[in-house]
């Protein structure tokens, strides 16, 4: 654990992302207690002020600004956050554990068992991800347990095909042979052998995909294909504001720096953690 | 050569296949078309002869078959909003999201690969540190988001271009901008760790004893090799631009596919949601298979590995 924080501090990049993602996960899980203003009732006589620090007119104390329903923005953001983060937390646990179970299963048993996964996988790959979540999200309709469900499915992809490479390595190491020469089951070498070596690679692949499912949620309800209202969401926060471009920047502005932070931070972790885990990587960045 | 094309060829085949199966019975979930077709309080007679009509009637796995066959030729249907066939609907859409989609390939790639090498050949000096901060940005900036704030500046505030729509330069600035963005900042990072790697390489270090130009071992020794990656990887941008149309033409009222579905999804227009998906993974494959080969042809080691 000591060699982790230091490693962190030697790395500004890793660490800012850290801190970032830190005030992030903070204020997502505070928000309650942190005396904000409601995310979903406003005020109409507060329609459309401006953030309180430009000096312009701004009776109501709302650091962001409000929005065409007199909401504070800053409270949308926040609470948003709980929602974004959770959607894409959940889908990229639920793809982790797809992606890395079928991973494993195809690496392991290799043959006949691997040609087909890895073909099922390119057929997937055939279609952008994007479109496909456009698809079944319309199909399915849109609610918070499709979307998790979706990005799930955007997601496991990267994990299967990682994980099967560490494992097709992984399977040929000694103890994985001497498990299999004193008669331990397929299902006991799988998971108690296999598996915690691949929970690093699986760890760094999840960061990252944390982060484009993160910008993926946000594109959904941009589209009006997001988690519904009235709980706030950053990407439909920003499609309602478009109509408001000329006249109130700030409802376009600060839900996009959020996703923006949040994304980037995240990368950023998730580009330290690989560099962590992997030394031969070390020094080249 | 030819066995490496040909099990290319067989991978692209069946993606298609396995893409049009999907695009089936996720369609086939979103509703009965039928349903939309009539008015409302129409009787269950008049809806049993159009659902036989549609051929609705028959069990799923005909109607599967008959879908395949009827593709097999181009034939999607007819559109329920336009009442055209749906593939001409959406051919008519294509040659805008193309224009757009390659504007920002060209654009941006070269931007990622001037930006790359101005980064590996500056290692440690400002001028890495500037580039790799604008791609770490580009990179978790939402191709949206940077529209509607490029809009908000050039468009609202300056006024110098328009919002949104097509049909003159003055349009597709933006849009292709926006896009260029997201694939310069890919492409930087990956090219710059790239000739990073091969500047250590021993050829590299050979070249230099020969007493080569510089210009010439960065064009010939350490060029080549570093973009072969990224030759792949602009199999997965092309992807990401086909996919994205969707946002970006909407968010610039730009008269494309992705805009299109959009509007299809909407209106549950079966047939036109269909074709559009299809034609846009079959281009996609298309797009992959041609990477694959000239992949192939660029680097020996992999068609011999086959």
């Amino acid at each position: 654990m000591r060699s982790f924080f230091s490693a962190l501090l030697r790395s500004k990049a890793g660490l800012f992302g850290w801190i970032i993602l830190s005030v992030f996960v903070l204020a997502a899980l505070l928000a309650p207690v942190l005396g904000l203003d409601s995310p979903v009732r406003g005020s109409l006589s507060a329609r459309l002020d401006p953030p309180t620090w430009t000096g312009l007119f701004s009776p109501g104390p709302h650091p962001l600004g409000t929005d065409q329903l007199g909401r504070d923005i800053l409270s949308r953001i926040i609470y948003g956050s709980r929602v974004t983060l959770a959607v894409a937390a959940a889908a990229v646990i639920l793809g982790g554990i797809v992606g890395v179970a079928l991973g494993i299963v195809a690496g392991y048993f290799r043959g006949m068992t691997d040609r087909i996964l890895m073909r099922l996988v390119d057929i997937q790959l055939a279609i952008p991800l994007m479109l496909l979540a456009l698809l079944v999200v319309a199909a399915l309709g849109p609610s918070l347990r499709n979307i998790i469900i979706v990005l799930a499915l955007t997601s496991w992809i990267r994990y299967a095909r990682i994980i099967r490479g560490q494992v097709l390595a992984v399977r040929e190491r000694e103890f994985v042979q001497s498990a299999r020469a004193i008669g331990s089951g397929t299902m006991r070498i799988m998971f108690r052998h296999i598996l915690p070596n691949v929970l690093t690679p699986a760890l760094v692949v999840g960061t990252l995909e944390l982060a484009r499912v993160i910008i993926m949620d946000a594109a959904l309800s941009f589209l009006g294909l997001g988690v519904p209202p009235p709980a706030p969401s950053w990407g439909r926060m920003l499609a309602d504001g478009r109509t408001y471009l000329s006249t109130a920047w700030w409802i376009v502005t600060f839900p996009g720096l959020a996703i923006v932070l949040t994304v980037l931070s995240v990368n950023l972790v998730g580009d330290w953690l690989r560099d962590y885990f992997d030394p031969k990587q070390r020094g080249l960045k | 050569m030819i066995r490496y094309l040909l099990g290319k060829l067989a991978e692209s085949a069946i993606a298609i296949w396995g893409v049009v199966t999907i695009v089936f019975f996720v369609t086939r979930i979103l509703g009965d078309p039928a349903a939309l077709l009539l008015p409302i309080g129409a009787s269950p007679e008049e809806m049993a002869r159009l659902q036989a009509d549609l051929g609705l009637d028959q069990p799923l796995f005909v109607q599967y078959l008959s879908y395949l066959g009827n593709i097999a030729t181009g034939d999607f249907g007819q559109s329920f909003q336009f009442m055209r066939p749906a593939m001409d609907v959406v051919l008519e859409r294509m040659p805008a999201t193309m224009e757009l989609a390659f504007t920002a390939l060209i654009l941006g790639t070269l931007l990622g690969v001037v930006a790359g090498t101005i980064a590996a050949l500056n290692r440690g000096r400002l001028a890495e540190l500037v580039v790799m901060l604008f791609a770490l940005l580009g990179q978790a900036t939402p191709v949206f988001w940077l529209g509607i704030m490029l809009i908000l500046f050039f468009a609202v505030d300056l006024g110098w271009l328009p919002t949104g729509g097509y049909g003159t330069p003055a349009h597709l600035v933006l849009p292709a901008f926006t896009l260029a963005v997201f694939v310069s900042a890919s492409i930087a990072r990956l090219l710059r760790s790239n000739l990073l790697d091969v500047l250590k390489e021993d050829y590299v270090r050979t070249a230099r004893a020969k007493g080569l130009m510089p210009r010439v071992i960065l064009i010939w020794h350490v060029g080549r090799n570093a973009l072969i990656p990224v030759v792949t990887m602009i199999g997965i941008i092309m992807g990401e631009l086909l996919g994205g149309s969707v946002v970006t033409e909407t968010v610039f009222s730009w008269p494309g596919v992705g805009r299109l579905i959009i509007q299809a999804i909407e209106t549950k227009d079966f047939p036109v949601i269909q074709a559009g998906v299809a034609l846009i993974a079959f281009i996609f494959v298309v797009i992959n298979f041609s990477i694959d080969l000239l992949y192939g042809l660029l680097d020996p080691r992999i068609r011999e590995r086959r």
